[in-house]
């Protein structure tokens, strides 16, 4: 197939563009050895063109009746007009071009298309709007210095907040020592063992994945800091406090996903390890875990993305703090959610720049633990995806095999 | 059983030079099965899913170190057989049974003895190659010692002892630390055996190992069973009648009538069984007239 690609020519009276008009839905997109491949169903230029110009004429009608002809109306009035004069025109002329059953196709392919960007358009408004705000106060210093000595005459610039960092760092990754055990524990008992309890544990780890997060930090406040709480100790407003709220916020999120993970492993491998002498326990530990390896990880780092945003658990069990306080098991301390929560509310404008600044390093540090968490999920299916496709290689054909084969060598070795 | 036990020497493929380890003896254990093959035997074997009866007084002797295969058509309870034989049956939930499983005279199910060390001593390969994806070969091949907390002082000599045993040495010597799923189902297969075989166990039980391979691997995975013979006791549950008779000493026929448990119609030495079956029912499945 590629060198029939480097040694074709072009061939006298085949043009590819004739075939635009007419032709019903066929494509001649590349002249491949004197031969012309096609695809049905392939958006043409020939559709893009009568894609761009039913927006134009749409446009141009809209602007005449509502600019010209009326005094107007409001604007998204004027674009909701537009947009369906748009798909009348697109479909009237698709029809006439190509018929009624190719029009229906592209109306619905055009529609579907922009319903996807629609959808689009908050998400990427709302990062390009923190971005924007966040970017004005955001300098270096925001990574090093904490909020001492900061007055509302100071620019935003002033300051930073190093302080939330390290306690958003510090509860999380205390958050993490509890909830991980807890939930890889959870996730073995549903998933590899045979106890009719099974049932109400998935319900209540269900129940608790839809429990809303500031009920986590009443429940810490209610239970812990007001009956043993004292300024200062190990019970009254910290970041141990925090991290056992948080950790009731991830303690679902890893217990299920880890759980789909586990049920990904296929029960052969179980069997032969039960079958060379395993007691359940090193099965689960030297099989099941090993081969799940790279789900599992994943697991854990949406657990952190998770914990990482949450300012409800926090509001009175970190309390939140302007200085910095890298003891979590002493003392009010700050995180970055609950930086941006309390300088968001200050009538002040330089705090609340300040405010933006610690929104767009915390969405920088939950895409940075998504990126972490796509590519070891990638890695694990480019590595499935390897494996399936060697298996197609002939096994004596060395060489595939041993490209692919230093690849996961060095996915062992990590 | 002494002509059982040269035949089996010379069985081993005289082109080749002979590996070295083979001769010198096995490479040593510690805390594994006793040496050696041992004779198997079911006396009155039932077995339930449930309150489903699956399988009902099977008697059958599978003699040590010689080549049992178990044929019948499928759902007639040959796996479920095979899976009494090393307590992998009661891991199902429902499963239930009765009878008895002597293995060396002693019986498996007796209250007191420790289902993973009976498994230790009665390996199993499965009908889908099911190497550790996770694990290197090497690693695949001593996962037994690890799994079954065994230990070994020689563990490059065991891994080469166990891969030429499972015919897979010459293919794979030079690639140990690849993992184990980058091989072909037929080595695959071949390396799941080896699996089992790095334990060192009495009895070796086989799961159709053939089904999911072509004629090639099923060649190789054949002439490894034929290696084994007089070194381990092998039973083979087999759909293909062929296979049956090319590797195997005793046959046992099993057979379920619709909505009966299964149970084994005629047993026998694998010649006397397709040229001269006494059950006609036999004599029909063996020349392939249903099945």
């Amino acid at each position: 197939m590629t060198d029939t690609y480097e040694i074709v020519e072009p061939v006298v009276g085949t043009t590819p563009v004739s075939s635009q008009f007419g032709n019903g839905s066929v494509v001649r997109s590349e002249t491949n050895g004197g031969r012309n491949s096609r695809r049905p169903r392939e958006f043409t230029s020939a559709d893009v063109w009568s894609l761009a110009g039913s927006a134009i004429s749409a446009a141009c009608l809209n602007w005449l009746i509502f600019a010209r002809f009326s005094s107007g109306a409001g604007w998204f009035g004027i674009l909701l007009c537009t947009y369906v004069t748009f798909v009348a025109i697109f479909a009237v002329v698709t029809a006439d071009r190509l018929g009624r059953l190719v029009a229906v196709d592209r109306v619905v392919t055009v529609i579907v298309m922009s319903a996807g960007v629609i959808v689009m358009v908050p998400l990427v408004l709302l990062v390009a709007y923190i971005l924007v705000q966040g970017v004005k106060a955001l300098r270096l210093t925001f990574f090093v210095h904490d909020q001492t000595g900061i007055t509302p005459v100071l620019p935003a610039t002033a300051g930073g907040g190093a302080h939330a960092l390290v306690g958003t760092i510090e509860q999380v990754g205390l958050a993490l020592l509890w909830s991980l055990p807890l939930g890889l524990a959870a996730a073995v008992f549903l998933n590899e063992s045979r106890s009719k309890w099974r049932r109400p544990v998935r319900i209540f780890v269900d129940a608790m994945s839809g429990l809303p997060s500031i009920v986590a930090g009443l429940f810490i406040f209610a239970v812990l800091i007001i009956p043993f709480g004292t300024s200062g100790g190990l019970f009254g407003f910290n970041g141990f406090m925090a991290s056992l709220a948080l950790a009731l916020v991830m303690l679902p999120t890893i217990t299920r996903t880890v759980e789909v993970v586990l049920r990904l492993v296929p029960d052969g491998l179980r069997e032969a390890s039960l079958a060379m002498g395993a007691s359940r326990a090193r099965t689960v530990w030297s099989v099941v875990f090993p081969t799940a390896r790279t789900g599992m990880t994943t697991a854990v780092v949406l657990g952190i993305a998770r914990a990482v945003g949450e300012t409800a658990p926090l509001l009175f069990t970190a309390f939140g703090y302007d200085l910095m306080n890298s003891n979590p098991f002493s003392g009010a301390q700050e995180s970055l959610p609950l930086f941006v929560y309390r300088n968001i509310r200050k009538p002040d404008v330089n705090a609340i720049a300040r405010g933006f600044s610690g929104a767009l390093v915390l969405m920088l540090l939950v895409l940075v633990l998504f990126a972490i968490a796509r590519f070891i999920g990638s890695d694990h299916s480019k590595r499935r995806n390897a494996r399936a496709s060697k298996n197609k290689v002939p096994a004596k054909n060395a060489t595939p095999l041993d490209l692919t084969s230093t690849m996961f060598k060095g996915d062992l070795q990590s | 059983m002494t002509d059982l036990i040269s035949r089996s020497t010379t069985l081993g493929r005289s082109t080749e030079t002979p590996p070295p380890r083979m001769q010198s003896g096995r490479v040593e254990l510690i805390g594994g099965p006793p040496p050696g093959p041992a004779s198997i035997e079911a006396v009155d074997a039932c077995a339930w899913f449930g309150d489903h009866l699956v399988l009902e007084g099977v008697d059958l002797l599978m003699p040590a170190g010689e080549v049992t295969a178990l044929i019948g058509p499928s759902g007639c309870g040959k796996s479920t057989f095979l899976r009494l034989l090393n307590r992998m049956h009661e891991l199902i939930p429902g499963a239930a049974l009765d009878g008895k499983i002597l293995l060396g005279g002693s019986d498996i199910y007796e209250v007191g003895r420790r289902a993973q060390q009976i498994r230790t001593r009665i390996g199993m390969v499965f009908q889908k190659p099911n190497p550790f994806p996770a694990m290197s070969i090497r690693e695949n091949v001593l996962s037994g010692l690890k799994l079954a907390r065994i230990k070994c002082d020689d563990k490059d000599g065991l891994v080469e002892q166990s891969l030429v045993r499972a015919s897979l040495w010459k293919e794979v010597r030079d690639r140990l630390d690849r993992p184990g799923g980058a091989l072909s189902g037929g080595q695959q297969q071949r390396l799941c055996i080896a699996r089992s075989l790095a334990v060192q166990p009495n009895v070796l039980l086989m799961d159709e190992p053939c089904s999911a391979l072509d004629p090639t691997s099923t060649g190789r995975v054949e002439e490894t069973i034929a290696e084994l013979r007089g070194d381990v006791t092998v039973v083979i549950v087999t759909h293909n009648m062929q296979q049956a008779q090319r590797v195997s000493d005793h046959c046992a026929f099993f057979l379920a009538e619709e909505n009966q448990p299964g149970f084994v119609v005629e047993k026998g030495l694998t010649r006397d069984m397709f040229t001269n079956p006494i059950d006609s029912r036999t004599l029909n499945y063996v020349q392939g007239r249903f099945g």
